[in-house]
Order: C-alpha cells, then sequence, then structure tokens
C-alpha cells in the first residue's frame, strides 16, 4: 500500500500511509485505538473502494483497484472484523459458504458435498465441530476458527485478522496464535491488528506503528521490543490542551471493593474482575485501558446494574455501603453516569434540550406527579448559558447540536441531578478540540465543587492532562494505579497489556 | 414583515417572534388539524350541508365516541414504542361481561359499569405482564390477545345476543344531557356548558402565557394570541349551538371531554408522561436515567385495558346489544387514528388531541361517504389512502427538516 489517505467528514483518518507486507510473512500492525488501524484494513479489503481514498493499492505486484470486498476476496485478500460476521442462527457449513454456495443440479445447493468440503476445511484449522452445527451454540474461539475456515474456502492468500483475540481466552488465543503460524508455512501471508504486545512478539515477522493515521516505523522481527513499540505508539507531545487544575483533595467519597461482574449471556465469562478503587472530594480519577477491557462494563455494572449478571462487591459512599441496584437508587444515592455513546444511550435526539436535561430529575421539578414546565424551562436555561451550549433556545431538538453541544446537554442533565460522584465514560469522544477544552473546564469546576469524578478514556493524553491519579484496567482486572506525577503513556500502556494469569 | 422594522418588537434569544412567523409556526404545527376542515368543507359542499346539520354533528360524535377513546389509549401505546391489535375484541369482551352483569345478573348498572372497567384493567395488567416483565413484543401479546379475548366474548356470550339493558347503562352511548331547564328551541343547559368551557379555556390560556412570561420565557404576539382565542370560541360556540337546537350534549361527547382533558393533562404535563415520551424517543437513554421502563410500559398497557372496557360500554350502550361481531376492526381504526393524528410508528411522537382529530377524520369521512351513498368498498379503499397519504406526507416533511440541518 503506498500513500494511503482517507478522509472522513471532518478527520483525515489516514495520512500519506505506506505499508509493505512480503509475501509469506505475519505482519502486525499496533497502534492506539483511533490511530487508523482498521481504516487502513477497510481500504485494503475493499469495504472503502476503490475512489473514496487517494494513493495506490500493489497486490503481487499490479495496482489493484477493489469496488468492494466480494473484488478483494477474489484477488484473494479476506478480511476477518473485529465483531465475527457469522449468521448465529445459521449451521457452520452454511456460513461457511455464505454467498459462495456449492451448487449442484439446477442450479441448488448441493449440501452434501458442502457439508464434505467444510469438514476439510474444519480439519485445516483444527476445529472438531459438526459442520451442521449452528454458530450460536459453539464458543467465540471456535467461531474464530469458523471465519478462518470460511477465509480458507475462498482461497485465501493474504488473510487480514482485526484484534482476532481480543475477546478469547488464553487457550483460544494460543491456539489461534498456532493456527495462523501453521497458516504461514502453508504459504499464506497475514496481517494481524493487536494491542497485546507479548502476541506480536510471538509470532510477528514485522511490525508496523500507526499513529495519528501515520505510518511511524516498521521494525523486523529482532528489533521489536514492547519498549519501542509504545514509544512509537504514544510519542507525540502533549501540548497545552488542558486546562489547569489545581486539585483540592478532600475526604474519600466512593469506594468500591470487589467489584466483579459476569457477561450478561454467558455468565461464566468474567468480565469485571474484583475491581477494588476509591475516589475523594475534589478528586479526578481516570481509569485507563483498552477496548474490551472492561471500563464501560465496570461504570454499567456499578450504575443500577445496567450490565452484566451475577454482580457482586461492595460500594461505599462517605464510608457508609450503599446499594446501586438500579438506575434509580443509583442516582438517589448520589451517582451519574454520562454514558461512552450518548446519541444511543444517553440522549433523546427527538426530544429538545430542556426536556432531556430534566430527564434524570423529573422529581425534583414536579409536585403532585405535575412537572413544572416553566421551572423546567429556566433551569435548562441556566445550564444552556453556563455550560454554554450552542443553542438557539432549550427548545431545539437535541439531534441537530454537534456533537460537543449534545455532550454539554448531557453534562447539564446529570449535574442537575445533584450527583457526589460523576461517573464520565468517554466524555470527549467525537468532539472537536475547542469543545473538548470546555468539557474539561466543566469538569475541573465540578471537581472544585467538592465532587468526586472519575473519567473513563482510552486517550490517555487525556487522562494524563485532566486527572489526579489514574488506575489501569487490564482484562477486568485493576492492574496499576498511579499519581498523575508518576504516570507516563509508556507506563500505562504497560499496565494495561499486562496479562494476568488467571 | 415590514412593521417588524417600524415597531419596537420584543426581540429574545429565540428569534423574533412575529405575527407572521407565529401563525406560520402554529399552522406548521397544526397541519392535521387543517387537514380536518379541509374535509369537513369538501363533504360540507358534497352533501349539500346535510354533513353540518344538528343532527348529523351529533351522530358523527356518537358514532365515533367508542373509536375517539381507544384512539387516546392508542396513541400513548403507539408513543411508548408499541401497538396494541387487542382492543377491538377486549371491548367486545367487556361489552359480553358487562352485559352478564347488567343484563343477566341484575346488578345495579353504576357497579356493572365498574365491574366491567376493572376487568378491562386486568385485561390490560395480563397483556402488560407479557410485554413489560416478560419481554414479549406488544404486536405478539397483543395479536395472541385479539384472539383470546374474542373468543372468551363468545364464550360469555354463549352463542347468542344480550340485549335490553337498563335504561342509565344506555345512556352511556344514546343519552343526552338537555332539557333540564325545560323545553327551549335551543338548549339553555347545552349554550350555558359551551360559555363555561370557553371561560374556562381562555382563563387556562392567559395564565399559562402569564406564568412563561413570568419566567421570561417567548410568548407569541398578542393579537394573535386573541385572535386564536376568538377563533377556537366561534368554533365551540357554533358547535353547541348545532347540538343545542338538536338534543343537546350527547353523555358520550361528556365522557370524552372529561377523557380528553384528563390524557392531555397526563401526557404534556405529569411525569408518567414524560417517562412515556422518553421511553419512546430512546428506551436506553430513558432507562440509565432512572425510568423504570418496565413499570411504566405495563401502566400503559392497564390503561389500555380500561380505555377498551370503556369503549366496549359505550358501543354496547348504544346498540343496547352485546353481540359477538363487537368491536371488530375497532384496532385498525384506532391505530389509524393515532397515525393519522402525527403518531411515528418508531415512538416517541404522538399527541392526544392529533389522535383526536385524526379519528375525527375517519368519522368524517364515514359519515360524508355514507350520506354520499357511497359504497362500503369504496369508503375502506379510501380511508386506506388516506392513512397512506397522511404518514407519507409526515414522513416528507420530516426528510425535508432533517435536510436543512
Amino acid at each position: 500500500m503506498r500513500s494511503i489517505t482517507k478522509t472522513f467528514p471532518g478527520v483525515k483518518a489516514l495520512q500519506d500511509v505506506t505499508l509493505e507486507v512480503s509475501r509469506g510473512e505475519i505482519h502486525a500492525i499496533c497502534g492506539e485505538n483511533g490511530a487508523g488501524k482498521s481504516t487502513l484494513m477497510k481500504v485494503l479489503s475493499g469495504v472503502y473502494p476503490h475512489g473514496t481514498y487517494d494513493g495506490d493499492i500493489v497486490f503481487e505486484n499490479e495496482v489493484v483497484e477493489f469496488s468492494d470486498i466480494r473484488h478483494s476476496e477474489s484477488k484473494g485478500i479476506v478480511i476477518i472484523h473485529q465483531e465475527l460476521a457469522l449468521s448465529p442462527f445459521l449451521s457452520i457449513a452454511e456460513n461457511i459458504f455464505l454467498n459462495n454456495e456449492i451448487k449442484g443440479m439446477f442450479g441448488l445447493i448441493d449440501w452434501n458435498k458442502a457439508n464434505l468440503e467444510a469438514s476439510k476445511l474444519l480439519a485445516r484449522v483444527g476445529l472438531r465441530e459438526n459442520p451442521t452445527t449452528k454458530i450460536r451454540d459453539i464458543g467465540v474461539g471456535k467461531q474464530q476458527l469458523v471465519e478462518i475456515a470460511k477465509a480458507l474456502s475462498k482461497r485465501v492468500k493474504l488473510l487480514i485478522l482485526d484484534e482476532p483475540t481480543a475477546a478469547l481466552n488464553d487457550d483460544d488465543s494460543d491456539h489461534l496464535l498456532d493456527l495462523i503460524l501453521h497458516l504461514k508455512e502453508q504459504g499464506i501471508t497475514s496481517i494481524i491488528i493487536s494491542h497485546k504486545l507479548n502476541e506480536i512478539k510471538k509470532i510477528a515477522d514485522t511490525v508496523t506503528v500507526i499513529r495519528d493515521g501515520k505510518t511511524i516505523e516498521t521494525i523486523a522481527k529482532i528489533d521489536v521490543t514492547e519498549e519501542r513499540i509504545i514509544k512509537d505508539m504514544v510519542g507525540r507531545d502533549l501540548e497545552h490542551r488542558y486546562p489547569d487544575h489545581t486539585p483540592h483533595i478532600g475526604d474519600e467519597i466512593l469506594r468500591v471493593e470487589n467489584w466483579t461482574a459476569h457477561h450478561p449471556q454467558d455468565s461464566s465469562r468474567v468480565m469485571v474482575d474484583s475491581v477494588n478503587l476509591n475516589v475523594r472530594r475534589g478528586e479526578i480519577v481516570g481509569i485507563a485501558g483498552l477496548m474490551g477491557a472492561g471500563r464501560t462494563e465496570f461504570a454499567m455494572s456499578l450504575f443500577g446494574r445496567t450490565y452484566g449478571s451475577r454482580i457482586s462487591g461492595k460500594v461505599f459512599k462517605d464510608g457508609a455501603e450503599i446499594q446501586t441496584r438500579s438506575v434509580a437508587e443509583a442516582i438517589d444515592n448520589g451517582i451519574a453516569y454520562a454514558t461512552e455513546d450518548r446519541k444511543v444511550y444517553g440522549l433523546n435526539l427527538i426530544e429538545d434540550i430542556k426536556r432531556n436535561v430534566s430527564m434524570a430529575s423529573l422529581g425534583k421539578l414536579s409536585r403532585l406527579g405535575l412537572v413544572n414546565d416553566n421551572e423546567e424551562y429556566k433551569v435548562a436555561d441556566e445550564y444552556r448559558v453556563s455550560l454554554n451550549i450552542k443553542a438557539p433556545s432549550v427548545l431545539a431538538k437535541t439531534g441537530k447540536l454537534s456533537g460537543g453541544n449534545q455532550q454539554k446537554v448531557v453534562l447539564s442533565k446529570w449535574i442537575y441531578s445533584d450527583p457526589d460522584v460523576l461517573i464520565l465514560d468517554e466524555p470527549t469522544r467525537g468532539i472537536d478540540v475547542g469543545a473538548k477544552y470546555e468539557i474539561y473546564t466543566i469538569i475541573n469546576r465540578l471537581a472544585s465543587e467538592g465532587k468526586g469524578i472519575i473519567v473513563i478514556s482510552s486517550e490517555l493524553p487525556e487522562l494524563l492532562g485532566i486527572c489526579d491519579r489514574i488506575y489501569a484496567l487490564s482484562e477486568g482486572r485493576i492492574t496499576g494505579e498511579l499519581p498523575v506525577e508518576e504516570a507516563t503513556p509508556e507506563a500505562l500502556l504497560k499496565l494495561m497489556t499486562m496479562e494476568t494469569p488467571r | 414583515m415590514t412593521d417588524t422594522s417600524t415597531k419596537p418588537v420584543r426581540v429574545a434569544k429565540g428569534g423574533a417572534p412575529s405575527w407572521v412567523g407565529a401563525i406560520i409556526s402554529d399552522l406548521g404545527k397544526n397541519g392535521i388539524f387543517l387537514a380536518l376542515i379541509a374535509v369537513v368543507v369538501l363533504f360540507s359542499i358534497l352533501t349539500n350541508g346535510i354533513l353540518l346539520r344538528p343532527q348529523n354533528i351529533s351522530n358523527l360524535i356518537v358514532q365515533n365516541g367508542y373509536i375517539l377513546i381507544l384512539a387516546i389509549g392508542m396513541v400513548i401505546v403507539i408513543v411508548a414504542g408499541h401497538i396494541d391489535l387487542s382492543v377491538g375484541s377486549v371491548a367486545a369482551f367487556i361489552g359480553a361481561v358487562s352485559g352478564v352483569f347488567a343484563v343477566k345478573m341484575e346488578l345495579p348498572w353504576w357497579i356493572a359499569i365498574i365491574l366491567s372497567l376493572l376487568i378491562g384493567a386486568l385485561v390490560g395488567a395480563w397483556q402488560g405482564f407479557w410485554i413489560a416483565y416478560v419481554g414479549i413484543p406488544a404486536f405478539i401479546v397483543t395479536l395472541a390477545g385479539m384472539l383470546i379475548f374474542r373468543g372468551l366474548a363468545l364464550v360469555v356470550l354463549g352463542n347468542s345476543n344480550i340485549g335490553s339493558f337498563p335504561e342509565e347503562y344506555r345512556a352511556l352511548g344514546n343519552g343526552f344531557l338537555t332539557n333540564v331547564f325545560g323545553e327551549f328551541p335551543v338548549d339553555p343547559l347545552t349554550m350555558g356548558i359551551a360559555v363555561l368551557a370557553i371561560v374556562g379555556l381562555i382563563v387556562q390560556q392567559v395564565r399559562t402565557r402569564a406564568g412563561r412570561r413570568s419566567y421570561g420565557q417567548d410568548v407569541e404576539p398578542l393579537g394573535w394570541f386573541v385572535a386564536k382565542i376568538v377563533l377556537v370560541s366561534a368554533g365551540v360556540l357554533a358547535f353547541a349551538y348545532a347540538l343545542a337546537t338538536f338534543k343537546g350534549i350527547p353523555i358520550t361527547l361528556i365522557i370524552l371531554a372529561v377523557l380528553v382533558m384528563i390524557y392531555g393533562i397526563v401526557t404534556n404535563r405529569s411525569v408518567f408522561g414524560r417517562h412515556v415520551y422518553a421511553i419512546g424517543g430512546n428506551r436506553h437513554a430513558a432507562e440509565l436515567s432512572g425510568v423504570k421502563t418496565r413499570q411504566v410500559d405495563f401502566l400503559i398497557f392497564v390503561n389500555m385495558g380500561f380505555l377498551a372496557a370503556l369503549a366496549g360500554l359505550v358501543f354496547t350502550a348504544r346498540l343496547n346489544l352485546a353481540g359477538p361481531k363487537a368491536g371488530d376492526g375497532f384496532e385498525l381504526e384506532a391505530i389509524s387514528a393515532a397515525f393519522i393524528g402525527g403518531a411515528a410508528v418508531q415512538g416517541g411522537v404522538g399527541t392526544i388531541g392529533g389522535a383526536i382529530i385524526g379519528g375525527l377524520i375517519i368519522g368524517v369521512l364515514n359519515n360524508g361517504m355514507s350520506i354520499l351513498g357511497i359504497g362500503i368498498e369504496w369508503q375502506q379503499a379510501v380511508k386506506g389512502l388516506v392513512l397512506l397519504f397522511a404518514v407519507a406526507f409526515d414522513v416528507f416533511n420530516k426528510r425535508r427538516a432533517g435536510s436543512s440541518r
């Protein structure tokens, strides 16, 4: 791939990226969340067709212009996405040959042959399952193998795996990595996107690091060290993008002990593993973790058990144990949670600012079950002014606001619920730089009012810029805690990628 | 717009409210009301004025009362993102049950009515349980309910009709509030109530306006405010005059008026109403804001069951007969009314007023086409087209508004 540039409205996702993968090697791509790894792979596999990006893709010495995925697959490039693209109610064989069916007489599907072929493919990936088993009846690890079998059925030459082990346990991960090495012996080239540095060291022949949509460097296997990769991944300067913040830290306001939550469907999978943490008055505490580390899962299971099953652990506020079994109970106990995805979980986009601001605190605005409209308007308007929400009036629909202003509406809603502890999940995702600064200022102001703030973010510079103390989370466990003075991106990334033995 | 530059107009944050702007914005919001007026005018002309004869206006109300009652409950169900297909069957079932209470068991009429309404609420609780707490889609639960309660209605009736209801019961559908002060060509009670209603309306409007002003919010220009009240008052008076020269105020209309007032407040001003809109707008966000979504869903269906029962009583009273075919197709008319009245299929949008107007449009279409002697087959087709075009118009409007972001 030569000089690939891909822009989305308002963002340059990839800038002049060049990636060279030799035949028969395993090439790892590293980078922080949002660095552009997945975008690059989508360009390569034709998800973003030719014409929507600049630059050339050269495959087997010829320039290729893919119009869609089928086109790239016909050349032997297959991508396996992080979210598996299998249909749960179809059998393994049906999934393998989906849209690539083995036809017999009269153009009808020859199921006997399909199942036979499927079992051959399954043998190649080392999966001992009947091809007629339904996908939902096998685990994620095996589903991953089915995806690879599907790729093999398409006579794959270049296999792209987007974080293949993110959802797998250690055994399944090992099996998958062995399989990738095995495929290499059969002459199949792989590109693997991964966060797990030890994995990369184990299997990759070459590593390319991408940051902010640019290639930083390509390292050969003998030169690969974790330190070097981490440095490449984060090495950006922390400009003055964060308002000054002098903490006035008081007594402990929230303490969570041994908080454990399991996956909502698969209740044997631990998603949040004995988390202990505390927040003091006036303190901004960060939670750093890679995607899938259990950050949001922790916050949502804590906030009214809106995520997970078999949740256990204790929560103390001001030293006394409290319960947070429902959202209403959590709010009553002075906890607020501003969600990661404000459009899906945070706002009623078809309603106006006023009604969104009042949503979590209607009790305060009502008497005998009737809401005082005028008071509601007044409250919302006060927040519009004090948080500088750019809208003609509080009667504007939130769906029409920009991301930054929407986030301010979400913050207004939770500030008005008058919490003692605010959990902010990715408070600045998808927001432009100016609005980010304003959000940070609001967070500082809330802290100086004596509230305890927990900020969850996948942007390390942001955590380092605004927090007083940072916890690192990896695979559902707290792997370390650093005061901001001692925290560096390198140190945090090391903790965030630390794998804990189970 | 030229007068805005010469006169000192209060310019506020939300953009200057001008006469023209206020009228346009009101017309935009009340497009469905204009559609009703257009339909009324059209059929008045086509029927040479028969549509607007006092007797026909009175008939319009009593013939559509039960659909309007159902539409009130249905719009709440739809706003929350559900649907209820069972209301026609529930109405039939409750009609039959009330027949057993009032005719076969000869209970006092008011006990029969109260018991019937309670059973209606229980039916709603049954369906609400499956929808809210078990998590089965309302479409399935109420489709099952449509069959279950139609069946139960037949069981209760035991293959026959129940008729000859007590007179007080029959008044629900046939009664008129009239002649309390003796016989007059124009009933004074009807006119008196109309005047009271207008005074109430004016007091309420003025208080709302004053309240908004005291909180420093923008209000529409005084002239347009007064003009609107005058227009509405004139409409109410004309309507009341028509009723007063016929038999007076139908009891059905009184029931409807009370329901519209109560449910108007519930949907607009109550915490419960807010929760319904919040759930319909974004269920996840509502839940994460502390709304007890299951409880709200459950109550919505209890309420729908109650209103379906009331509609069943009114219908039975009007026919003076509880029969097996009662309530056939009511659910579709009620759903149509809500959608014509601007409710959104995805939930989150819809008003009681809109549903009532939607129901009246269907009513006027039915009535007008019957007067014209158009066959039932064409009536069906026309109503179907009106529903389709009304929703298509709405979709078109939204798309235009969306693209101008």
